[in-house]
């Protein structure tokens, strides 16, 4: 407890320091009123000017810095330019189902393969699968992402026609948003709930289909990182005494593999797991782009393109936030699974 | 290879070798077993050989294709064809672009504009990095605290988008990417060598050159530095490839370098739009150029790192 309460204290300096970067860039990019208004190209001279009265413009720049946090702290980040002049929590709120919808599946898909992978190379350690997994986990983390979705779509797409081209989340000439009307009174966003509690069955495959290359593209470099993590803690493990122990004692060695050294081995992985969550946010600006993907991160890439400032910090913020949180969740994690860490 | 005939020269020719060569015996005798270790593994010979060409390609690009233009960075065009070509042996070794741009002379000049930009960026952020770290780990106390602080917060966002961000309020051009960079890419390093130095500033041999009169900067960059470079060495060359990757990604998403120059991402960018009119080449090879490139620096990084963690290697 005291160790989580620790951890939770440390987050705070981290947190007002990404506040002051996230502020410096802000006022780096020119005139501030420009996000706080909703029709930046229709405003009205007196609009502008309540606007640098609400939030101090006109005062040295650390009592600006107080009052943009005071908004920020009550949700209030200025109009996002790059997607409908939404406010942007309001923007955040729209598009994050989206990505995490995305994000959820390409962690399923890299956790599940990576954590094989990594298994049988270290059982069959210097074999030629484990060389050949060694040189494809190198080379899933040196492809570009948006060069891999391309050329996914490139096979999958314009040549086998077996999976659907860029369109986004779904088929949009084939189905509507609007004709989903799932049980339980209301939307979740996320299609593939919304889909199934709707019953239309069709339109949940072609959910699944749209969800199939971008959240591959996605899980590539995560699932090279975790090959490379599950392998040598498992290498680990298998040279530990207890391990030893088992295998004299007589067990199968499936049993031995599966029960007593893959579980311990998968402790430290639980780290690199929930970084490259983190991470995969990263990733999702540019698979996002490739595929059409009407999430956070296209919206975060049109908003840098078009210089959407507001855009640009409520997602640099969110990420941060979201990162420093993961990290969090893995430390604490990590300090349950192996009571040493608490000690430290 | 010169360290070794280096070594044997002197001690062949002179009945007592000099100094200096008594003092680096022991470093080359060590640097002939990396050598070997290094011979022994296939994957890192592969990347070495590739950085050994790309090295060579990025020096003199035109023994490969002749500049031309004013500015030899940006792809000539022809404008005979304004429709992409496809490859063949006569015309367009590796196809054309629009209105004829050479996708074989992107790929040859985009080697010199990675290779110089990640060597600039890397270098710069291990010296700076190494500088802070250092004084970080051996001074500790206050300096520590506000160092490390510093750090977390750059760590704490993951560095595309934060490379995105400045480089979208600085302007969109390959330059702010490189300031964009060179701002965060630092932290990494510093916390990296300030990990070495807390450990290595408790062994005995720091206090004896304390107890033996030495300075603090000679402490620190004398007996302190050289025993921690190892692990930087093999993030720096890991870095390589990854500091290209991010470069290529923020010049896809248009917020590198501009059209029509020989930079592999917005290269693929441009041929994303003839994606459709089968145009394959235009998005094919300079992705592949960009994966060579990242893979040729991962494969040494990995050799390396197998090579100076002695955990690994006895």
């Amino acid at each position: 407890m005291t160790y989580i309460v620790r951890r939770l204290l440390l987050l705070i300096p981290v947190l007002i320091g990404v506040t002051i970067l996230t502020f410096v860039i802000t006022r780096a990019a020119g005139d501030p009123t420009l996000s706080y208004l909703q029709n930046p190209d229709r405003a009205s001279p007196q609009a502008i000017e309540e606007i640098r009265e609400k939030y101090h413009l006109d005062e040295p720049i650390y009592i600006q810095y107080v009052y943009w946090v005071n908004g920020l702290l009550h949700g209030d980040l200025g109009y996002t330019h790059s997607a409908n002049n939404l406010p942007v929590t309001t923007a955040i709120a729209m598009k994050f189902p989206a990505t995490f919808e995305l994000a959820i599946m390409s962690t399923i898909l890299s956790v599940l393969g990576g954590i094989y992978l990594g298994t049988i190379s270290a059982v069959r350690v210097n074999s030629p699968l484990d060389q050949s997994t060694r040189v494809l986990s190198l080379t899933a983390v040196s492809i570009p992402v948006f060069w891999l979705g391309l050329i996914l779509l490139m096979v999958f797409y314009n040549q086998l026609g077996w999976l659907p081209g860029p369109t986004g989340r779904y088929d949009t000439v084939q189905y509507n948003l609007s004709d989903l009307h799932p049980i339980i009174g209301f939307k979740t966003n996320f299609l593939l709930i919304d889909t199934v509690l709707s019953g239309n069955a069709s339109f949940f495959w072609d959910v699944v289909l749209h969800l199939v290359l971008p959240s591959v593209t996605l899980a590539f470099a995560s699932t090279a990182i975790i090959i490379r993590m599950m392998r040598s803690s498992m290498l680990e493990v298998l040279n530990a005494e207890y391990v030893r122990t088992a295998r004299s004692k007589g067990l199968p060695e499936r049993v031995v593999i599966k029960k007593h050294a893959r579980r311990n081995a998968l402790i430290p992985t639980t780290t690199v797991i929930g970084l490259s969550f983190g991470g995969l946010l990263g990733g999702a600006v540019l698979t996002e782009t490739v595929f059409n993907w009407p999430g956070l991160g296209q919206w975060a890439a049109n908003a840098a393109r078009s210089l959407d400032t507001a855009g640009i910090l409520g997602f640099t913020l969110l990420t941060a936030m979201i990162y420093v949180l993961a990290n969090l969740v893995v430390d604490i994690v990590y300090a349950y699974l192996d009571p040493r860490v608490r000690l430290g | 290879m010169t360290s070794k005939t280096g070594s044997k020269k002197p001690a062949a020719a002179s009945k007592t070798p000099s100094p200096l060569m008594v003092a680096l015996a022991p470093r080359i005798r060590e640097l002939k077993f990396y050598f070997h270790l290094m011979a022994k593994s296939a994957t890192s010979i592969a990347g070495v050989a590739l950085i050994a060409f790309l090295v060579f390609l990025a020096a003199f690009p035109f023994l490969f294709a002749a500049a031309r233009g004013i500015d030899p960075y940006v792809i000539p065009k022809d404008w005979y064809e304004p429709d992409p070509q496809a490859p063949s042996l006569d015309g367009y070794l590796f196809g054309s672009g629009e209105n004829g741009q050479d996708i074989y002379y992107g790929i040859v000049w985009g080697a010199r504009i990675s290779m110089a930009f990640a060597i600039q960026i890397v270098g710069v952020s291990v010296i700076i990095g190494t500088v802070f770290g250092l004084v970080s780990g051996y001074k500790g106390g206050a300096i520590d605290e506000v160092m490390m602080r510093t750090t977390d917060i750059f760590l704490s966002i993951p560095s595309l988008i934060l490379v995105m961000a400045i480089a979208a309020v600085m302007g969109r051009d390959l330059n702010s990417t490189k300031l964009a960079l060179l701002a965060i890419w630092w932290s990494g390093y510093t916390r990296l060598v300030r990990g070495q130095v807390l450990s290595i500033k408790e062994n005995t041999y720091v206090d004896a050159a304390r107890a033996s009169g030495s300075g603090e900067l000679k402490i620190m960059f004398r007996h302190i530095l050289p025993n921690s470079w190892a692990p930087v060495v093999v993030s720096a060359t890991m870095d390589m490839g990854t500091v290209v990757l991010v470069m290529a990604g923020l010049s896809y998403l248009g917020l590198g370098a501009p059209y029509g120059y020989a930079e592999w991402g917005v290269m693929i960018q441009a041929g994303q739009e003839h994606f459709v009119d089968g145009a394959w080449w235009m998005t094919v090879f300079p992705g592949l150029a960009i994966l060579m490139f990242v893979l040729a620096f991962n494969l040494m990084g990995d050799g390396l790192r197998d090579i100076l963690d002695p955990k690994m290697r006895r």
